[in-house]
């Protein structure tokens, strides 16, 4: 247990060097998972952090380090940070969930961050966003506009938060539009340009005419531009330089005043562990502008349907549902809870084809 | 004017001076590169390679190179078998993986097992797993004389969606909320490949990474094995005539390097990463194909390039987060390193002679 107790010490040294300068500047900290400049997840994390620097001036210093990979260097990373003097670090990927609980046990006195996690210690917390609610939007106007009947999807990882995105998407395509088919390919990545267009390239091969994506990178928009008369939507944020076509909207995951709020708590020593999953009501999640290219009255119908999940009027994951093998899920008028969202493991009824494993 | 002279032989002062010289000039070249990008050249240089030695919190830091270096050391040295032969394996990052799903996929299923074959069971199906994925090319090449550079390459990929379909599947945590990821093997004692001595970074890959380096020099310098691997590299058609038998040499080398880039991913997975992910291998297999070049294919040298590899890495994450420097600029950091070893390499080949010019 030496370099625990070395690791501490150092902390604890550290954490009196932070308190007698604490008065003038509170480090924050945050791991990336891809590059600042990726147009999507990154970034939108990376305006967080301006956020941060705004609101607060000098009494904040943030640092950052980015393309950091999930897995052992992680762990390097955040104890570097921790080191360093950082009061409060974001490690923003779900794969940094290992590395972030290892650090945070040998810093008792620095305060942690996770997103999309699930797992938390006095001194971690966790946050997401409900990007499921967006999806719901995103599948209808997916579903009003599409002419082939076939929708693409590039998902990322199956891990629930993926799963969930499918499922709120498709549901919400279907009701709007009984024929309606999705297909899926799966990227194995949240951040690789090439590989996205690749995907993109064979969904449209594939005769779908509207694609959504679950990855970080702009490619999927660029490929669709190319192709012309297909459409997609943004990705953890705008993506307007794709404006009005192919990119009709999009859904932008908004971190900054949650960002801005932890920070706070951090200065004035409220900060406690917690779990956090807002959605549109909160404003963590925005719908981006839809624009022209999509028809005056499904833009009122998809407006009309985010106004109903932000009110809380309306869940899109309301039964009745049935799982993929067709039995019973949720009953009529019956609501999911979070628990089984959070572990989603299942396609509803009518996706065709099986979520790897 | 500048003319180049081809030496008789290669000169032996600059095979050794050339690596130095290439650190040297990447140092000045990198430094231009930072202060072009509005930062200190000076103190970027000194974060990367003074600072994680000598700074503040070395305590961490030094521990931590041992451990990026020795996958590296462990990698690249078995490659260098290869390469002094001309039997080149590019596949060792699927190698790598391979060994840490084998050696992993022993340690989960004993679990909860709590016994001290665990580990050493572990170590034997990590080299085996690895040995096993370099065999392909090395079977196809003997047999059907495909190229090892292509089928080794192309396994990697294979590797790759093995280990994802492994993590999400068979290898999945039962206990991970449908996320996926194998447990921890560092929260299963018998499967944890801990540090030997606490603190220090020693754990049994840097230990098998000494053991390898030490076997690889007596091996090249006093057995006669080594003489073929190196008699097969520099005269292949001298080598035939002294008994050397090419299709054995293949098997060797490959086996040899698929062996211990296997072991690298075994201590690797039970160790700093502690499970199998699905972004669990982060490119060890090609940095040692660098690592092997730098060291001059000398066991020696490789551990030399080894470590300072890490320090790369490492110092270069420590200029990210304190002195906010881009991830790409660290890697094109990186990359000079080769592309001007490669260049200086031109030193060791050539002389540089100056004349001048003559009348037509």
């Amino acid at each position: 247990m030496k370099l625990t107790q070395l690791l501490t010490s150092a902390a604890l040294a550290l954490g009196l060097a932070t308190t007698a300068v604490a008065q003038d500047k509170t480090k924050v900290g945050f791991i990336y998972v891809g590059p600042i400049g990726d147009g999507g997840w990154t970034y939108e994390h990376d305006k967080g952090r301006l956020a941060i620097e705004e609101q607060f001036g000098d009494a904040v210093e943030t640092v950052y380090q980015e393309s950091v990979p999930e897995g052992a260097d992680a762990e390097r990373a955040i104890t570097q940070m921790a080191l360093q003097g950082a009061d409060l670090i974001f490690t923003t990927s779900f794969g940094f969930m290992e590395a972030t609980l290892a650090v945070a046990k040998k810093f008792p006195d620095v305060k942690f961050e996770h997103a999309t996690g699930y797992k938390t210690l006095p001194n971690v917390s966790t946050y997401s966003a409900r990007f499921y609610e967006g999806r719901a939007v995103q599948g209808l106007i997916a579903g009003r506009m599409t002419q082939s009947n076939i929708i693409g999807y590039i998902a990322s990882y199956p891990i629930p938060e993926v799963i969930r995105g499918i499922n709120s998407a498709y549901l919400h395509a279907r009701k709007v539009n009984p024929d309606v088919e999705f297909k899926i390919i799966w990227a194995y990545t949240w951040f690789d340009p090439a590989k996205e267009a690749d995907a993109a390239q064979a969904l449209i091969e594939q005769g779908a005419d509207v694609i959504l994506q679950h990855t970080d990178s702009t490619a999927p928009q660029a490929a669709a531009e190319k192709a012309g008369n297909v459409i997609t939507f943004g990705q953890a944020s705008d993506m307007a330089e794709y404006k009005p076509l192919p990119r009709v909207s999009s859904i932008i995951d908004n971190w900054a005043p949650y960002y801005i709020d932890r920070t706070q708590a951090v200065i004035d020593g409220t900060w406690e562990s917690q779990q956090v999953w807002h959605g549109i009501g909160k404003g963590m999640v925005k719908i981006g502008e839809i624009t022209d290219a999509v028809p005056a009255d499904v833009k009122a119908e998809a407006l009309a349907l985010k106004e109903a999940i932000a009110s809380g009027e309306y869940h899109p994951f309301t039964g009745p549902i049935n799982r993929q093998d067709g039995s019973a899920w949720l009953a009529e008028g019956e609501i999911a809870d979070d628990g089984t969202l959070l572990g989603m493991d299942f396609y509803v009824e009518g996706i065709s084809g099986q979520i790897p494993n | 004017m500048l003319m180049l002279e081809k030496r008789p032989q290669p000169s032996r002062i600059w095979t050794w001076a050339t690596p130095p010289l290439a650190v040297l000039v990447t140092m000045i070249a990198g430094g231009a590169l930072f202060a072009a990008l509005g930062k200190d050249p000076v103190e970027a240089i000194a974060t990367i390679f003074w600072k994680p030695l000598f700074g503040e919190f070395a305590f961490y830091y030094r521990p931590q190179l041992l451990i990026k270096a020795a996958p590296l050391i462990l990698i690249a040295t078995g490659l260098s078998l290869g390469f002094r032969a001309g039997v080149w394996n590019i596949g060792a990052e699927g190698q790598y993986i391979l060994g840490a799903l084998t050696g992993a996929g022993v340690g989960l299923a004993l679990y909860p097992l709590d016994s001290a074959v665990v580990f050493p069971l572990m170590v034997i199906a990590g080299a085996l797993g690895g040995w096993a994925w370099a065999m392909v090319p090395a079977l196809l090449k003997v047999r059907f004389g495909t190229n090892e550079i292509l089928v080794s390459l192309m396994l990697v990929y294979v590797a790759e969606q093995l280990l994802a379909a492994m993590a999400l599947g068979p290898m999945r945590n039962p206990d991970g909320h449908g996320f996926p990821g194998s447990r921890n093997l560092r929260d299963y004692p018998s499967a944890h490949n801990a540090e030997i001595i606490e603190g220090t970074g020693m754990h049994w890959g840097v230990a098998a990474a000494v053991i390898a380096v030490t076997a690889a020099y007596v091996l090249l310098s006093r057995h006669i094995l080594g003489f073929q691997i190196r008699l097969a590299g520099q005269a292949p058609r001298a080598a035939r005539f002294s008994g050397v038998r090419p299709g054995r040499l293949v098997v060797v080398c490959l086996g040899t390097s698929g062996a211990l880039a296997g072991l690298a991913g075994l201590f690797e997975v039970a160790g700093p990463a502690g499970q199998v992910s699905i972004d669990f291998n982060v490119g060890y297999g090609f940095t040692a194909i660098i690592v092997a070049f730098l060291g001059r294919l000398h066991p020696v040298g490789i551990a030399l390039a080894g470590l300072l590899m890490a320090l790369t890495y490492i110092g270069g994450e420590m200029a990210q987060s304190t002195l906010g420097l881009p991830a790409a600029a660290i890697q094109l950091f990186q990359g000079m390193l080769l592309f001007f070893l490669l260049a200086v390499d031109l030193l060791t080949n050539y002389r540089i002679r100056f004349r001048k010019k003559e009348a037509a």
